[in-house]
């Protein structure tokens, strides 16, 4: 098997793939936000519970690839806690990681660093990029109004 | 001596008309399995394009001149070419189109929207391209008719008793496809036709996947409408072939305005060019429809029994394959199906499958084929389908079979 096989799908990825963390629908959620990727079918729903300028709890649902799945597991785990202004900087910083040419040397990002091999493989960006994506927007917007 | 009826289909004769499968990707031989979304060229049709342009590149129709002359006969000579290949009863009924997506949208443009009365209805399949729902989608959001969908089976075929009762007093067409790019489906031309004129209604069927696999005769399917793409026969993209019958398209008013569907234009009135140029507004597709003519001739040349006998033994010989890997699961098992195997592993997505194979030269599609609605019926987000063509071997199928046991390795 080629080498970069085995570096897109490490086994934290295969980890995350199978057992996804934060893997739940969010009730006290204040903002939520829909992410799709309409090339391979990849659907998410993220939830996120703000309180004050934190971000207090992350969960995402959805169905997808084993990147688009980790990188959103990955994802959970990494924001949960920090700040609104760190989780932004975090979503600059992996997507310049996911989207800088395989020649040229990256930050380490710690565990989100797994995610790096989809340089090698440009059509999987998006795949991993999608739950950060949704994130952003999940934040851009104002808190979810009450239904109740 | 056992009698032969056919010549022996020699595959590798085949692939050495196909200067494309000799290269290599990431190391290795091409194995491509993805014919369902576009086949390979044949060096005579690439010949054909660089000829046209070399020694008789002119617009047709218009010019007095020799080259132009010589290129409007090249051009005549490929509808004359598609109307031998589809049998139609005359080469007026050939009209050519960007592709079999430009035939629907002329057919929902020029023939149903005008007949279109709000709760009228227009039946198409479950398993539909979007090429062929969303059409008809746009058709009835304009004039308030209905879109009716007839359902499909477990293993992926038509219901034919269902398709009967859906037709109704306010159907006004039935476009169904000819074989599904998603499931393989062959579905029953004639039956289909059949059943909607018996209560007077025309159909349309798109033959885009259907035309590189079997012999169509619109004739004697009675279709009323066909649709075919040029970049699925072995031809070039860019060039597409509606077929009408004559009497349906003299009734309908121009597509698209412009250049050569003209027979007289002055500011207050114009009038409308003969069939089939009424509809082929502006410089057509020249090249494009040379290069269909060749690409034509080539498969008549290896003949269409031969090519579906040869394919046939592929799709059983890859079906079998596919049953044999634990996890596999072939979604569509239609009793008549052309070669295409669309297919889940358990817990892993297809486009894993698919990044993986391409690593080892194997070229399969992943997704949705443009078919939602399909793996929607089918409770899947996508799958993975491997399609063939003349030109694929056993042994591109072992190929798959043994990146397909990787992937299994990779995902443990």
């Amino acid at each position: 098997m080629t080498s970069d096989i085995n570096d897109l799908y490490q086994e934290v990825i295969l980890d995350h793939n199978r057992r996804p963390r934060n893997f739940h629908a969010l009730a006290e959620a204040t903002h939520k936000a829909e992410g799709y990727n309409p090339l391979c079918g990849d659907r998410l729903t993220l939830y996120v519970r703000v309180d004050g300028d934190k971000i207090a709890d992350v969960a995402f649902e959805g169905s997808g690839c084993a990147i688009s799945k980790a990188s959103a597991s990955l994802m959970t785990e990494a924001v949960k806690g920090r700040t609104l202004g760190d989780a932004r900087a975090l979503f600059d910083r992996f997507h310049r990681m996911v989207t800088t040419s395989p020649e040229r040397s990256v930050e380490d990002l710690g565990k989100l660093s797994v995610l790096g091999g989809v340089r090698e493989f440009p059509v999987r960006i998006k795949c991993a990029s999608l739950a950060w994506h949704t994130l952003k927007a999940a934040l851009a917007r104002d808190a979810i109004a009450s239904t109740e | 001596m056992m009698p032969v009826a056919r010549a022996a289909f020699d595959v590798d004769e085949v692939r050495a008309a196909f200067p494309i499968l000799s290269r290599t990707v990431r190391g290795r031989p091409l194995v491509y399995l993805d014919n369902a979304a576009t086949t390979q060229k044949p060096a005579s049709v690439i010949a054909s394009i660089v000829q046209y342009y070399t020694e008789l590149n002119a617009n047709v129709h218009r010019g007095v001149h020799e080259l132009s002359e010589r290129a409007t006969d090249a051009y005549e000579a490929a509808r004359e070419g598609v109307k031998a290949f589809f049998n139609a009863a005359d080469h007026h009924e050939i009209v050519f189109t960007r592709n079999a997506t430009e035939g629907i949208n002329l057919v929902a443009h020029a023939f149903a929207r005008p007949r279109l009365k709000p709760g009228d209805e227009v039946l198409i399949s479950a398993m539909e391209h979007h090429s062929n729902i969303v059409p008809w989608q746009l058709a009835c959001a304009a004039t308030g008719a209905k879109l009716v969908v007839a359902p499909i089976t477990d293993e992926g075929e038509l219901d034919l008793d269902a398709f009967d009762r859906l037709i109704g007093r306010r159907t006004m067409l039935a476009a169904v496809t000819h074989m599904s790019n998603a499931l393989g489906t062959i579905t029953p031309a004639e039956d289909i036709v059949r059943i909607a004129h018996a209560k007077g209604v025309p159909v349309l069927l798109d033959g885009s996947q259907a035309a590189y696999h079997m012999r169509v005769d619109v004739q004697a399917i009675g279709a009323d409408f066909y649709v075919a793409t040029g970049h699925k026969l072995y031809g070039p993209t860019g060039i597409g072939v509606l077929y009408g019958r004559s009497e349906l398209l003299e009734e309908m008013d121009p597509f698209l305005g412009g250049g050569d569907m003209i027979a007289s234009v002055t500011f207050e009135r114009s009038t409308w060019n003969e069939l089939p140029y009424k509809f082929e507004a502006g410089t057509p597709h020249i090249a494009g429809a040379i290069g269909l003519h060749a690409a034509l001739n080539f498969i008549e040349s290896i003949g269409l029994d031969r090519i579906a006998d040869h394919e046939r033994m592929l799709l059983e010989y890859g079906t079998a394959l596919l049953e044999g890997i634990p996890g596999v699961r072939i979604i569509g098992s239609a009793r008549r199906k052309g070669s295409i195997l669309s297919f889940v592993m358990d817990g892993i997505h297809p486009h894993d499958i698919g990044t993986i194979v391409d690593r080892e030269g194997v070229a399969i599609r992943t997704g949705h084929h443009c078919a939602q609605p399909v793996m929607e019926r089918f409770g899947v987000p996508a799958t993975a389908r491997a399609s063939l063509a003349m030109y694929n071997t056993t042994a591109e199928l072992d190929a798959l079979g043994a990146a397909l046991g990787h992937v299994r390795e990779v995902f443990g």
